[in-house]
């Protein structure tokens, strides 16, 4: 079963790859809208510490939506989806497998790259830590709900815009605990509380969303 | 063996098909034939487990294929009306994963063969979207002559898109599935010529079941 699973992310990540585009149109939008931010609101510093955790984790919330639509829709169109449905491992292993798989490409890129973004912001270097830290937990909750908002779209005329409608609300927590770390470790509070918040929340959909993916999959396949 | 009791399913309020049975023997070829829109592709759909029929029941060595799941699917290789192959990818990259997918032997001399087999040696190392139709249709069917170790397969159309040789190149393989006590169901508009022990026609047209003299 390691085999397919790890046969399946080498796939996801090869075809990755072969379409760069994809990756890095989650990434520069990603790049484009944080930055369009201090031009906005000018280059006052204090301002600009305070409103930097919250406006990272919204654009990072909003880039992970765009790559979302794609998670499933690609294998859905071209037959895919059926093999795996029919393979004889549980579909629900090789979606967290894909879900692995898309954060590898659209998430962990966005973790990245964040450290540079909060320079915009005058961020200090443990905000900076902490920014990536809960990144780092954060968007994996991000693609894993998204898969389920993805898997029920499937096949619907409308599944680009249904997808965010459907998700960004579950994603409320883990703005508000995400972007609430950042400023808790700027205010010399310390992180620890909400980190272990967000793992929670990690550890919550890791267990029931690839479940939740593959039956909306099967429905959607029926 | 496959069976299939009093199967009927419905698309929106209109009955596709009703009361389809059959069984289906180590050996034994099943043709599904009928107009377009007559139901082909939702019986291959329900034949797989992909669909629940709205009555009846399918049945593998006499379990219900709903209720056995990943048991039944690891003994089906399933070729769809969509060829599950990747555009970026090359037919035998496409192949490997396929195989690693199903739990089949994927070594790279037995790709190579199989790639062969269907005539498009040569071309292996092509980008996918780089080839035409016919020949994307062999990719996807290459897979069978790796899947000999699965007993039953369900084709839904094969030979569209496909050649005169390429034709002839499935139906041998699947002469050879069916020689080594194999199962095929199949769609098609044409005559299939596979030699085989025992063949049966379903129309889904008017529903009527008959075996046919194997060729």
């Amino acid at each position: 079963m390691l085999a397919a699973l790890r046969t399946v992310i080498r796939r996801d990540l090869l075809l990755a790859m072969r379409n760069k585009s994809d990756a890095a149109n989650t990434l520069l939008f990603f790049v484009i809208v944080s930055s369009l931010f201090p031009l906005g609101v000018g280059p006052e510093p204090a301002l600009l510490r305070t409103i930097a955790p919250g406006v990272v984790w919204v654009a990072a919330l909003l880039a992970s939506m765009l790559a979302l639509a794609r998670l499933f829709a690609a294998d859905y169109a071209d037959g895919t989806l059926e093999q795996l449905a029919l393979a004889p491992q549980p579909l629900a292993a090789f979606v967290a497998a894909k879900i692995l798989a898309h954060w590898l490409v659209s998430g962990l890129p966005l973790v990245l790259i964040a450290p540079l973004l909060g320079l915009q912001f005058d961020l200090s270097g443990t905000a900076l830590l902490t920014l990536m830290a809960s990144l780092l937990i954060g968007t994996p909750v991000l693609s894993l709900l998204g898969a389920v908002g993805a898997a029920l779209t499937l096949g619907l005329r409308a599944s680009g815009v249904l997808v965010p409608l459907i998700v960004l609300p579950l994603t409320v927590p883990v703005l508000v605990f995400g972007a609430g770390a950042v400023e808790a470790a700027s205010s010399g509070l310390g992180a620890q509380a909400h980190l272990s918040l967000l793992g929670a929340f990690l550890l919550i959909s890791a267990a029931l969303s690839p479940w939740a993916a593959a039956v909306g999959i099967r429905i959607a396949l029926e | 063996m496959l069976e299939a009791r009093e199967l009927e399913a419905t698309r929106g309020s209109a009955t596709l098909f009703r009361g389809i049975g059959f069984a289906l023997r180590p050996g034994a070829l099943l043709r599904v034939t009928g107009a377009n829109g007559s139901g082909k592709t939702s019986l291959l759909r329900v034949l797989c487990g992909l669909a629940a029929p709205s009555a009846g029941e399918v049945r593998w060595n006499g379990t219900d294929v709903r209720a056995l799941r990943e048991d039944y699917w690891k003994q089906l290789a399933y070729v769809g009306h969509a060829n599950a192959l990747k555009d970026e990818l090359t037919a035998a990259e496409n192949l490997e994963i396929a195989c690693a997918l199903a739990g089949l032997d994927a070594a790279p001399a037995r790709v190579q063969a199989a790639i062969a087999r269907f005539g498009l040696a040569g071309r292996e190392r092509l980008p996918v979207k780089l080839l035409s139709q016919g020949q994307r249709r062999r990719a996807a069917l290459a897979r069978l002559a790796l899947s000999e170790a699965l007993p039953l397969w369900i084709l839904d159309e094969p030979f569209s898109a496909l050649d005169a040789d390429a034709v002839e190149r499935v139906q041998s393989a699947a002469g050879e599935h069916l020689a080594r006590g194999g199962m095929i169901v199949l769609t098609t508009h044409q005559e299939a010529r596979i030699e085989a022990r025992s063949a049966t026609d379903i129309n889904l047209g008017d529903g009527r079941t008959e075996a046919r003299p194997s060729h």
